[in-house]
């Protein structure tokens, strides 16, 4: 599976890469060799690992987009999503995965981000895997502790009225943030709405993009 | 095991020992109150050693920022705490 | 560190600015995502189980390797551990799968 596709995004919303043509590493040796025991043990079957990954590969931000937009124009749906998210997920269709899910919405006075500062917990239903940077040690090991400066390295300007709420998904929860409704709104369809909601505002780095800037 | 409800005012245990925990360094010996009840989860201190994981209840825990890193700071951070790493303050 | 906070707890420590960088995940990091997931509905191994191993490789790993190089060694020493194959078992299949072919799309259709 070569790529060639420098300047685009993958179906998953991160960057492509090139995958099968370098080196073997010792570590990809070591995949192959563990996958083909697991398979010869009985453990797995060759065709549970390829369903596993086109499940990962349909996981996506598009679905926590998708998840903001209906929580923003149904307000039955945004009750049971504060109230039980891992059930909003059922009732959006999406798999609810073995942790619970909280949802965060952020208000004129409180703005929420997410970080998982022992390791890279993520919301991997909803959002697909996570980007590298989450990963980081720059950005674990700083959003506990000066959040404002973190947020405005990714150009996010909280002003001083603004509560800002740290969640460090340390345990079995997991959190999406649902960001504020851009100004210019009024009357959009979910599916509309949902072009503006980006991954890094479900992570809390980044608002939701403005009704100017919705992509065609 | 202390039981705590929602608005308790609740220490994160000081100790440091080795071995796979869930609760973060920077919080230990930190007051907070809690913030919701999550119910109970299995030990993730016995499942990390191939052993069951015995019923612990979780609390969202929540902290004033400045209290965390001594200075001035209305903001807050909220953790999950597991019941054995929770005194109350 | 004499007051045994470990290194993946980072919360609090000095560190750079973030860069928001990302990229795609390759096949074998699929499939390395994959496997952990299986062998956890398959109760060979747990989430708990995982980041225990990748927190006692130790901070060198987490500089000097991948993170899903990182993974599939803990995948394998969970696996070690639940009695899934021996060392010697997985050392030959790793010969045998390096003797196939020069890259991960060749060393891949034995």
């Amino acid at each position: 599976m070569p790529h060639d596709h420098h300047d685009h995004l993958s179906p998953s919303g991160h960057p492509y890469r090139p995958d099968q043509d370098g080196p073997l590493t010792y570590w990809q040796a070591m995949e192959i060799a563990i996958r083909e025991l697991m398979v010869e043990k009985g453990i797995v079957t060759a065709a549970q690992v390829r369903e596993q990954i086109d499940a990962m590969d349909a996981r996506s931000p598009a679905q926590g987009a998708a998840f903001v937009a209906r929580f923003w124009t149904d307000p039955a749906f945004r009750d049971l999503a504060l109230r039980d998210g891992s059930n909003a997920c059922a009732e959006m269709g999406f798999e609810v995965g073995p942790m619970r899910l909280i949802a965060l919405e952020n208000t004129s006075r409180l703005h929420n981000v997410v970080v998982c500062t022992l390791c890279s917990c993520y919301p991997r239903n909803l959002l697909g895997l996570p980007p590298d940077w989450y990963k980081s040690r720059a950005y674990r090991s700083r959003t506990v502790r000066e959040p404002r400066k973190v947020l405005a390295e990714f150009g996010t300007i909280l002003p001083e009225g603004v509560e800002l709420r740290v969640h460090d998904s340390t345990a079995d929860m997991r959190y999406i943030v649902v960001p504020r409704r851009p100004d210019g709104t009024d009357g959009w369809q979910p599916d509309r709405l949902a072009k503006l909601v980006t991954r890094d505002s479900m992570i809390g780095v980044a608002e939701a993009l403005p009704a100017t800037e919705a992509p065609a | 095991m202390a039981d705590f409800a929602p608005g308790a005012r609740v220490r994160v245990k000081a100790m440091m020992p080795p071995g796979h925990v869930r609760t973060p360094g920077y919080l230990r010996g930190r007051v907070g109150e809690v913030e919701r009840v999550l119910g109970p989860f299995p030990n993730p201190e016995q499942l990390a050693y191939r052993r069951k994981g015995d019923p612990l209840d979780l609390y969202r825990v929540r902290f004033p920022l400045g209290d965390l890193w001594d200075r001035d700071d209305a903001d807050t951070l909220e953790a999950e705490i597991y019941a054995h790493w929770l005194e109350p303050a | 560190m004499t007051d045994g906070r470990r290194w993946h707890d980072m919360g609090g420590r000095e560190a750079g600015r973030v860069v928001p960088e990302d990229h795609d995940y390759a096949l074998w990091e699929k499939r390395v995502d994959a496997l952990v997931i299986l062998a956890t509905t398959t109760g060979k191994m747990n989430v708990d189980g995982l980041r225990r191993v990748l927190e006692d490789m130790g901070e060198d790993a987490f500089e000097t390797m991948s993170y899903y190089e990182r993974w599939v060694a803990s995948l394998n020493q969970n696996l070690l551990e639940a009695g899934v194959y021996t060392p010697s078992e997985l050392g030959e299949r790793i010969a045998a799968v390096q003797a196939r072919g020069e890259t991960y799309g060749d060393a891949s259709n034995g």
